[in-house]
């Protein structure tokens, strides 16, 4: 069904007791032309656009726990296009560009806030790397401005400017076009449009192994729910990459970290952009609901466990307080971590794998919330067409071989 | 919070060390093909499960260290001195 006011308002009639499910839980097909591994929002977004843009609807998504359960859900939902190189720049905005008209896409309200993204400069070392930075945002059409120390105060008043704070803030980089959007609402909005259009979205299903004729070519994934044929497979699963590609019989340039974020309890109005502080290591948003939601930087050793270490959390918690003196008496309701997938240059890979019929979705790192449309284009193009997106081309995996790395370790974010 | 038992100095808070990645890798002839090094430089295992890794006590006596830890329930399996070859794990 389409969600209108119309439809809120049958629903209120009726107490809300009969709205339909947004998705179906279909039983898994034997054979499907395509298979994605992973539902959260790269999996799901890459299922809709084949459905959409190359009317591939034999699809399958297998998800091994619940739709957005891993880091869809546990990021800290910020997207922008702040990125420094051509490829990066084209890449991201494009992302963002299919955020600025995804609720009108979806018929799904992912509530898109573009608040602004604020990184801050705490020496003039920063302020001329900025400077650099927005100018080449700028070459690339993409919006950025740089804001003295009292434009900043002007936008943000809780922040500490005063002279004895302890991280001076001496102006600050901005992407007007930036913010936040709900993720989960970015998952379930996919996973509506990609069901409507006759895609299965199979959850509780996880992959075990990945089926080859004697070429080497894909013919299968055996899933804890049986076999599945297929000729196609398509893998979005993040920090658990390397895992699945192991079962295919190779490698990848991934190393899996913990990234953390926590919600304070909520509160009024008190901060109306993103505000990163990269010298420090934390970065602060306030939710719709009012929390403060704070992101940390990496736990740096390798991990697989969803939580962070209290090391980084006491220094996420520091940064942030001596940003915000005013948030000291807040209590943290929520911290997490998610795994995520970190390359050596911060830059994703989409493309084929030595598995000829076998693609991959991985390597978004730290950021790859803000990538999720792009994400999904991209896997779906290659995977419909066997022919690599024009925005894909520079983000391969011969990368690795070629040495022709795109090191956006600065545009990241925090520090990794 | 984790803790690692230095060799030299005893058990510390994982505060102190700093995590320098997958140990034990042997580094090419140079004569190694482009393929050959960036597998070298780059590609990595990246277990969910047993890892074995290199440690150094960053803010203590300095000293690198091996150690094996599992990277899902980060227990500390074993710690070993650089050129010692891997432990046996497991029964």
């Amino acid at each position: 069904m389409r969600y209108s006011a119309l439809a809120l308002l049958r629903g209120a009639l009726s107490g809300h007791r009969n709205w339909p499910p947004a998705w179906r839980s279909p039983e898994p097909k034997p054979q499907y032309d395509v298979v994605i591994v992973g539902g959260g929002g790269h999996g799901l977004a890459s299922a809709y656009y084949l459905a959409k843009n190359h009317g591939i609807t034999n699809v399958a998504v297998l998800e091994r726990g619940w739709l957005g359960g891993g880091n869809t859900g546990r990021n800290t939902t910020v997207v922008r296009s702040n990125y420094l190189y051509p490829e990066s720049a084209r890449l991201y905005d494009f992302s963002l560009r299919l955020y600025e008209g995804l609720a009108r896409e979806l018929n799904f309200n992912v509530m898109l806030s573009q608040r602004g993204h604020l990184m801050l400069a705490h020496s003039r070392h920063d302020l001329e790397s900025m400077s650099r930075w927005a100018n080449t945002m700028a070459m690339h059409g993409i919006d950025a401005q740089l804001l003295t120390r009292e434009q900043v105060g002007a936008l943000v008043p809780a922040l500490d400017l005063s002279a004895g704070a302890r991280y001076p803030v001496l102006g600050a980089f901005m992407q007007p076009r930036a913010g936040t959007a709900r993720h989960d609402a970015v998952a379930w909005g996919y996973a509506r449009g990609a069901d409507h259009l006759g895609v299965d979205i199979i959850q509780n299903c996880a992959v075990t192994g990945f089926v080859t004729d004697a070429n080497g070519h894909v013919t299968g994934v055996d899933t804890s729910r049986g076999r599945i044929r297929t000729a196609r497979v398509g893998i979005a699963a993040a920090g658990h990459s390397s895992v699945l590609a192991k079962l295919a019989g190779f490698r990848l340039p991934v190393t899996s970290y913990a990234l953390q974020a926590m919600v304070t309890e909520p509160l009024k109005p008190r901060l109306d952009t993103v505000v990163i502080s990269p010298g420090t290591g934390a970065y602060v948003s306030q939710s719709d609901k009012g929390e403060m939601v704070i992101g940390a930087s990496l736990d740096l050793f390798p991990s697989y466990a969803q939580r962070g270490s209290f090391g980084v959390l006491q220094g996420v918690v520091a940064a942030t307080l001596a940003m915000f003196p005013s948030f000291s008496r807040l209590r943290l309701m929520r911290q997490w971590a998610g795994i995520v997938d970190v390359v050596h240059d911060s830059s994703p890979i989409i493309g084929p794998t030595p598995v000829p019929g076998l693609y991959i979705n991985c390597g978004w790192g730290t950021g790859g919330f803000k990538a999720i449309p792009v994400g999904g284009w991209t896997l779906a193009h290659v995977l419909a067409t066997g022919r690599n997106h024009e925005l894909a081309e520079a983000f391969q995996l011969e990368r690795f071989v070629t040495g022709r790395l795109i090191d956006e370790a600065a545009a990241s974010g925090i520090a990794h | 919070m984790m803790q690692l038992s230095c060799p030299w100095c005893g058990l510390r808070d994982e505060t102190e060390f700093a995590c320098g990645g997958t140990t034990h890798l042997e580094r090419p002839p140079l004569a190694a093909t482009d393929a050959d090094w960036g597998h070298y430089l780059f590609f990595r295992d990246n277990p969910k499960g047993v890892h074995l890794e290199r440690w150094r006590h960053a803010w203590g006596c300095g000293q690198w260290f091996n150690v094996a830890r599992d990277t899902v329930t980060h227990d500390v399996l074993a710690v070993y001195r650089m050129g010692d070859p891997p432990p046996r794990l497991g029964a």
